[in-house]
């Protein structure tokens, strides 16, 4: 493949050549340890600066004072799938090079909530090609929270968790005018990255826009062979805007759009030629509220999402089709903390309605037949309004943390078409279904010390999703079954523990962090033999259902440690295991992983190498499409120097990703598709100040 | 004074007599309107100083079930006469032999004046082979007959609606899917059977069972869920069932007819090695 940008896998750029040698001898050297990515800092305070609540995760996605976004990645410029696969927690399922959809504690977006800034969003495919965070772009965030089980209750009803993706805002800061130019480049998929912000802020008055544009073209797996159709062009416009109204009161405002065409899905059988989302918000702030209230949050947004699937550029299908679907979603929030005597209490209000409606149109090879016709989601409404409240209790050396939710979840299906169509599975089904959902949860925070506790029970419980419950022959690649959704499932509930002890020294920081799952009603599609498969070539036809019960056990062992106060080394090691009621593998559990890395840090230079890996994934489950996946391993290496013209800044980084072009997938590579391979970058970005 | 009196009391009246009359003109009304609006006349049979109307909800007669009305006007009264004793008989005439087809008897609608019944035509009709209809009727005691020419038309969509076979036990059969206005859901499916006992005799058959499988050749010949055989109905004379169609498009609903004694008459199982059954409908919608 051409390389379109001059990208020079050498570290060229004014650095002094002894300490570069030194540098990499160091790296060399210590090349087997382990690491995770530099962004990941732990927020030791979320409510106060004194109770750190470190069971949530926030992945730094742009440095606070604007000048040098993304710094901390070790590819400042990579896409947001790339930055959340580089967490402790997430990991992502790839149907290609673009729109990789999260999974926390093994589950994935619809036992999770995905927000933008607390906004609900819903993507609009319903093969899962459109993930919410393909709607944003690293140049708009600021940060992503992650919170595991039931601590992600704030977001909505949830069993795995939620992931906030918080939008970056210069929040009165008085810089006055300010922005930025980057710009990069990648060898293997010959991607164009080109950003720029321009910022205004004053104590008054902020306004800040950004745009980003990405293109790429079909990557390299390991060993050099093209993956076809795994090219993506995608660009993000966002602006947002706050007005101090008076001392402690502020209006803002922010409006999203993210179009990305001809987007290709190497692992599916069809592409998409349009996934677009308008995402706006309106919002109130206030410092105090009520006399007792602080920090009163009052917000109102709206999101609209179109996602055409197209395979018209595929050559050989079975029959041609067009699969468009539109989800959208209309909510607020407003809340408050409260604090009496020593609880501090945060409450919230929170609702939204979303429409999801989906179709799909297949042309018969013979023109003069009709085309043939279906709703794959019938137009359903939900409507969804819940109260969240927790309560921080603090003690001389700990906490306790209460929360619970409680939400009302009214789905009805629209669509007359979409009704009878799904009345030919269910005769007797309602046109509305109510839900009533509940979560609670404990959290107990211990200080020793150098040692920290931090162990939690919980209960929760989650709607089925849109395709879960009114799926109409959704057409699943992986496992090559269409799927049917039920109306009437039961709300899957899980019982959540989880504990994680962690140890801060000097110089070594080291965790270890484990949580179960015992789930009940466990949503799971089964293979329903009775019936006749719409896709041609599938297998059969799977129907959702509840499975009696299904057990998650996630473990996780992370350190850190200073080497020198320049260099650092992490490392991680994790392991995952799902069984069903009947002792089978669920899917998408990952086996044993492994990341480590080298960091270093002085007067402007930064440098990472970085591995990681994983053992071969023993426990898969063939009747969802799994194989053994081997094992791999991959190195990284990145380089980046800070230069300063005038008060401008610049900074370059250089790297290299698979330095070996090992090939390899891992398991959530949907149909095992290979990853990328040796893949050199070059990242520069040109703060004016 | 007296003059203004007796004004007033003229409207009094007038207006008793206009709102009495809009009180009970219901049914007078109704007699003014046609009460076959909103069905297509497909033919208008002259003789006898009679014309005979013949009116359906399609646009042609069409070969399968068609659901007929007709009105006979006395041209000269230019009225129509109710309650007439009514038969007909269609007759196709082949190059070689005469036929008859699958008809009710005629009756009598709700509105006296307009007679109804069904006709299952086989076959079109074509340059050299055409269908006959005859009326036999009798007006107060006079009988009177009138035989035309009718064109009967292959479906628009040529879709086949009626089939003829020979069933295992060597006697011809033929079977008629009821008109349908299909859609994605489960639809109320029905159909006629009748035995070709001679060239003019077409007798309901009762009791047998028609088995249905719908599937879609142009999409890897899937078929639907839930679908419900035809079993027969002796209020209606007719095979009922229910029909799943998961999307629009074309469907082929292959058919296998058994008997009272469960033996199979005709058609065959759908399977990986046989794509269809030698019987069937077809929809598309």
């Amino acid at each position: 493949m051409q390389i379109e940008i001059g990208v020079v896998p050498q570290y060229s750029i004014g650095v002094r050549p002894e300490r570069f040698i030194c540098f990499l001898g160091i790296l060399c050297c210590l090349l087997f340890a382990i690491q995770t990515h530099a962004q990941e800092k732990k927020v030791e305070s979320v409510i106060d600066s004194i109770l750190p609540v470190n069971l949530e995760e926030v992945i730094i996605v742009a440095s606070y004072d604007h000048t040098l976004e993304h710094r901390s990645q070790h590819k400042p410029l990579s896409t947001l799938d790339e930055y959340l696969e580089s967490s402790r927690k997430v990991s992502m399922i790839k149907r290609g090079a673009y729109a990789w959809e999260p999974v926390l504690n093994d589950m994935s977006s619809e036992r999770l909530s995905v927000t933008i800034d607390g906004m609900r969003i819903f993507g609009a495919c319903t093969d899962k090609m459109d993930p919410v965070t393909s709607y944003v772009d690293v140049s708009n965030l600021k940060e992503v929270h992650v919170s595991g089980g039931q601590q992600g209750a704030e977001q909505g009803s949830v069993i795995g968790g939620s992931i906030d993706l918080k939008l970056e805002k210069s929040d009165f800061v008085e810089k006055g005018w300010f922005g930025s130019v980057e710009t990069g480049g990648e060898t293997s998929n010959a991607a164009r990255i080109l950003g720029g912000e321009l910022n205004y802020s004053d104590s008054k008055f902020y306004v800040d826009t950004d745009a980003i544009y990405r293109k790429a073209d079909n990557y390299s797996a390991g060993g050099g062979d093209e993956v076809a159709f795994s090219q993506y062009e995608k660009y993000n416009l966002s602006t947002n805007a706050g007005y101090r109204v008076s001392e402690g009161k502020k209006l803002s405002a922010s409006f999203i759009f993210d179009e990305a065409r001809d987007v290709g899905y190497p692992a599916l059988p069809m592409d998409v030629s349009l996934a677009r989302a308008y995402i706006a918000s309106v919002s109130w702030s206030q410092k105090s509220f009520l006399k007792h209230f602080t920090d009163w949050e009052t917000k109102l947004y709206a999101n609209k999402v179109t996602h055409v699937m197209d395979d018209s550029k595929r050559p050989d299908v079975p029959i041609r089709m067009d699969m468009p679907g539109w989800s959208d979603t209309y909510g607020f929030y407003t809340q408050a903390n409260l604090r009496l005597e020593s609880h501090r209490f945060l409450l919230k209000l929170d609702g939204y309605y979303n429409r999801s409606l989906a179709e799909m149109t297949m042309y018969p090879e013979d023109p003069d037949e009709n085309s043939m016709f279906m709703l794959t989601w019938p137009d359903v409404r939900t409507f969804n309004s819940g109260f969240y409240s927790e309560d921080m209790i603090p003690f001389e050396t700990g906490y306790l943390k209460l929360s619970t939710r409680l939400a009302i979840n009214m789905s009805n299906v629209a669509d007359e078409f979409g009704l009878n169509s799904l009345r030919i599975f269910y005769p007797d089904m309602p046109q509305r279904k109510n839900r009533f959902l509940k979560s609670v949860s404990l959290q107990y925070y211990k200080d020793l010390d150098k040692f920290h506790v931090n162990t939690g029970l919980s209960y929760g419980d989650r709607a089925p999703s849109v395709s879960e419950g009114y799926g109409f022959y959704l057409f699943n690649s992986f496992d090559n079954h269409d799927y049917i959704g039920d109306p009437e499932l039961s709300n899957e509930k899980a019982l959540e523990a989880n504990a994680k002890v962690s140890f801060k020294g000097d110089r070594l920081s080291t965790s270890i962090e484990g949580n179960y799952f015992f789930m009940q009603d466990y949503i799971l599609g089964e293979v329903d033999p009775s019936l006749s498969v719409m896709t041609i070539g599938a297998e059969g036809v799977k129907i959702y259902k509840n499975l009696e019960y299904a057990h998650l056990f996630n473990i996780s062992w992370e350190n850190e440690y200073d080497i020198t106060p320049v260099l650092k080394w992490t490392g991680i090691l994790s392991y995952h295991r799902g069984v069903d009621d009947d002792n089978r593998n669920l899917p998408f559990i990952s086996p044993l992983t492994y990341k480590s890395g080298l960091q270093y840090a002085q007067q402007g230079y930064t440098g990472s190498i970085s591995m990681k890996g994983a053992a071969s994934q023993e426990n898969f489950n063939p009747d969802f499409g799994e194989d053994k996946t081997d094992a791999y391993m991959v190195f990284s290496l990145s380089m980046g120097k800070i230069f300063t013209i005038d008060s401008n800044t610049l900074y370059v980084k250089l790297g290299v990703e698979n330095i070996f072009d090992e090939y390899y997938s891992t398991y959530t590579d949907w149909k095992n598709i290979p990853r990328m391979g040796r893949n050199f970058f070059m990242n520069v970005s040109y703060a004016i100040n | 004074m007296k003059r203004i009196k007796l004004f007033l009391a003229a409207i009094i009246v007038a207006a008793g007599f206009v709102s009495c009359s809009d009180n009970n003109n219901d049914d007078d009304i109704i007699i003014e309107v046609n009460p076959l609006e909103g069905y297509n006349m497909l033919t208008k049979l002259t003789a006898n100083t009679h014309s005979i109307e013949i009116y359906s909800e399609q646009d042609q007669f069409t070969i399968g079930y068609n659901e007929l009305f007709f009105r006979i006007k006395d041209d000269a009264a230019d009225t129509y006469i109710s309650n007439a004793e009514v038969s007909w008989m269609p007759v196709m005439h082949m190059t070689e032999m005469q036929h008859s087809c699958p008809k009710s008897s005629v009756g009598v609608t709700d509105d006296t004046s307009v007679y109804s019944g069904y006709v299952v035509f086989q076959m079109p009709g074509n340059d050299t082979e055409y269908w006959e209809m005859t009326f036999d009727y009798s007006i107060d005691g006079t009988s009177y007959s009138l035989t035309e020419k009718i064109d009967v038309l292959a479906p628009v969509n040529d879709k086949r609606r009626v089939t003829v076979f020979t069933g295992s036990d060597d006697v011809r059969y033929v079977l008629a899917m009821m008109p349908l206005d299909p859609q994605v859901a489960v639809n109320d499916f029905s159909a006629m059977l009748f035995k070709m006992e001679s060239m003019m005799s077409f007798p309901n058959v009762a009791d047998y069972a028609i088995m249905i499988d719908p599937r879609m050749p142009s999409m890897g010949n899937h078929s639907s869920p839930n679908n419900v055989d035809l079993s027969y109905d002796a209020t209606s004379q007719m095979y009922n069932g229910k029909l799943s169609l998961t999307m629009t498009g074309y469907w082929k609903i292959n058919l296998k007819v058994m008997d009272d004694d469960d033996t199979l008459l005709k058609g065959e199982d759908v399977t990986d090695e046989n794509e269809a059954s030698s019987l069937f409908f077809e929809i598309e919608f």
